[in-house]
């Protein structure tokens, strides 16, 4: 079979399957996977198209600092949503930003999902003692919302960590602050689907013929706990931009000098009084936008997957 | 009954112990506490002294059942950024953090249950649309964000409303409140918006699909066959029927609000708790950050124990495998 013929096979897959008629049918669902696919193409291709990089000082001139966008008096076509208080292109710097918050977003999730999804295989599979001890910890973690967690393991590494490093690892601490947060509906999730699957056939099946443990869980009911595990993902990717923007709005995010959405308003809440509110309401407008976008998709994707399934909206 | 309770109670407390356990923890092995006390020129004789005039050198066990101790008491040390001890810090700004999150718990409340009602009544009406879809903007709009944007229309542009602080408060002795004069109510306006923004479309949302389930039920259909207005069904039967999981999640929202008001404190400069929080993690403040953790999970953990509580107390038809799973939605 040729490539091409094999794609056609997929694709016609794709349009078959229960999914795709359910996404076509939805309007907000195919907006929101629009917008989506919008902001993540911009933040992914932004040194392309953008005018300038905002974080290259050699590229900025403190002589533009604060000019309004195109449309208000004293605007530069240069600079169609105006600048900032360095002299930053503010559309350049909403798209690196957003690159920043993206990449943020979809690590904390991966990490959250890493952890969530082993800890649950694991306490289903295992029960007992070890079942109890996770779910425990599960259960305290999550009467705490997800951002005083987040802070709270900020806030600690920032005491480990000496000020320079901490500087210098700000990322990756950020996402570790988030991912470690968010483990715990993906846990509980999991470890349902595990209880519900580990006593299917196919499971003693495989037991049986004497697959280990390790391989019962990730080849056989791993792949059969996945749906609920994307739903939660794409709800979790609206949480953990919006607790990366919060954090960095807050002032424990990401440095200055690589400024994601969050910190770009938190830059932009200092000029408001003095009348130079584009810095702070284009970024505000453009995070909202994505995570309005991601939380819509991830509600239908809920509804779609299994209409009794309702839990939780991001904040 | 009583079993129940002492069970949840025993719970509650292995939770407190647990979160004072990191408490203890971050005291005790994040920094150096001595190093944090003394200055430069302190020698390493006198540093040894201080160690154990402090009690460092005692076992772990000891070390955690003292610090257990202390903070029973309310002595919660000094804070290393201002010198000061924290119980002080945290007794001068609680009454704004609690005033702030009344006053937002409250609002929720009171838009949130009839703007639910009034969806689920008339779910084909524009209104109604148009609540649901304020409601999912309300819920993707960053809570700092909707704050910063009330800054800039009613402080910088209308200028109608003070954009930080208090405003003036009155004095009682133990506790200072904002609520007894004209410009602490012009204050608390904004934040306690901002703050109580997310509470309201969760109730909205809340009130409106139990109320949609109550009125498909038997009892309702019965009501209205025996001729009883709509008033007194909307409101007598189905209404009252749905308050009970509100009060539910409005009580466990409770903990998250008086969270949550780290970042409206800080967008308005309300002098309240988590804005000292927010401070204290920036310094890497650990007495402050360890108190402020014991003092909201102890929030959180009362808080819950009487949603369980009253939870069975309200609805006798729960049961305690059903009880823990209450308002964990999210």
């Amino acid at each position: 079979m040729t490539a091409i013929a094999r794609f056609r096979q997929a694709a016609a897959r794709v349009r078959d399957h229960d999914l795709w008629h359910d996404f076509t049918a939805s309007k907000i669902a195919v907006g929101a996977a629009a917008v989506t696919a919008a902001i993540v193409l911009a933040a992914l291709f932004a040194p392309w198209i953008t005018p300038q990089n905002p974080f290259d000082p050699a590229e900025l001139d403190l002589l533009d600092a604060f000019t309004p966008p195109v449309w208000a008096e004293g605007g530069d076509w240069r600079f169609v949503l105006g600048t900032d208080d360095q002299g930053r292109d503010l559309y350049s710097a909403m798209l690196y930003g957003a690159r920043i918050s993206l990449l943020v977003g979809f690590a904390s999730v991966l990490l959250a999902a890493s952890i969530g999804v082993t800890l649950g295989l694991v306490a289903g599979y295992a029960g007992g003692a070890v079942d109890a001890a996770i779910m425990r910890v599960a259960d305290v973690q999550i009467s705490f919302p997800a951002i005083l967690v987040a802070l709270l393991i900020d806030g600690v590494l920032r005491g480990i960590l000496p000020r320079d490093r901490h500087d210098e690892l700000a990322l990756y601490v950020l996402v570790f602050a988030i991912g470690a947060s968010g483990w715990v509906q993906f846990a509980r999730t999991v470890r349902g689907s595990t209880l519900v699957e580990k006593n299917k056939e196919y499971v003693q099946a495989a037991r049986v013929i004497g697959v280990g443990s390790g391989a019962i869980m990730l080849r056989h009911i791993l792949p059969n706990a996945m749906g609920p595990v994307l739903v939660i993902a794409t709800i979790g990717l609206a949480v953990a931009i919006l607790t990366e923007a919060t954090l960095s709005f807050l002032g424990v995010g990401v440095p200055p000098t690589e400024p994601s959405l969050g910190t770009l308003i938190d830059i932009g809440q200092d000029f408001l009084f003095s009348g130079e509110w584009w810095i702070v309401v284009f970024p505000g407008v453009l995070l909202a936008a994505l995570i309005l976008a991601v939380n819509l998709l991830g509600d239908w994707l809920r509804d779609a997957f299994n209409p009794k399934l309702r839990g939780g909206v991001a904040r | 009954m009583i079993a129940l309770v002492l069970r949840r109670l025993l719970q509650s407390v292995v939770v407190m112990l647990a979160v004072a356990l990191i408490g203890f923890t971050l005291f005790r092995y994040v920094g150096d506490p001595v190093a944090q006390m003394v200055g430069q020129e302190t020698s390493l004789e006198e540093r040894a002294a201080l160690r154990d005039e402090l009690g460092l050198n005692d076992s772990v066990v000891v070390q955690f059942a003292r610090y257990v101790g202390d903070i029973a008491q309310a002595r919660f040390g000094i804070s290393y950024a201002i010198d000061r001890p924290v119980a002080e810090l945290i007794a001068e700004r609680l009454p704004a953090t609690l005033e702030l999150s009344l006053v937002a718990a409250l609002y929720a409340l009171l838009v949130g249950i009839p703007m639910g009602v009034y969806t689920a009544l008339h779910p084909a009406r524009l209104l109604s649309k148009a609540f649901l879809a304020v409601s999912l903007v309300g819920i993707s709009l960053p809570t700092f964000f909707i704050g910063i944007l009330l800054i800039l229309v009613f402080g910088v542009w209308l200028g109608l409303l003070p954009t930080f602080g208090r405003g003036e408060v009155v004095d009682l002795g133990w506790w200072s409140t904002g609520l007894l004069t004209a410009s602490g109510w012009k204050s608390i306006l904004m934040p306690a918006f901002t703050l109580g923004m997310f509470q309201l479309t969760l109730i909205m949302r809340l009130v409106r699909s139990e109320m949609l389930e109550v009125l498909r039920t038997d009892y309702i259909k019965f009501a209205r066959a025996r001729g009883l207005s709509d008033r007194a069904v909307n409101f007598g039967h189905a209404l009252k029927n749905t308050l009970v999981p509100v009060i539910t999640v409005t009580g466990l929202q409770l903990g998250s609000i008086i969270a949550f008001a780290i970042i409206t404190e800080t967008v308005f400069q309300w002098p309240g708790m988590g804005l000292l929080f927010l401070q204290a993690i920036q310094f890497a403040d650990i007495p402050v950050m360890a108190s402020y953790l014991v003092l909201i999970a102890l929030f959180f953990v009362a808080i819950n124990l009487a949603v369980d509580i009253l939870y069975h107390v309200v609805d006798p038809r729960l049961r305690i495998d059903r009880g823990t799973g209450a308002g964990q939605g999210r």
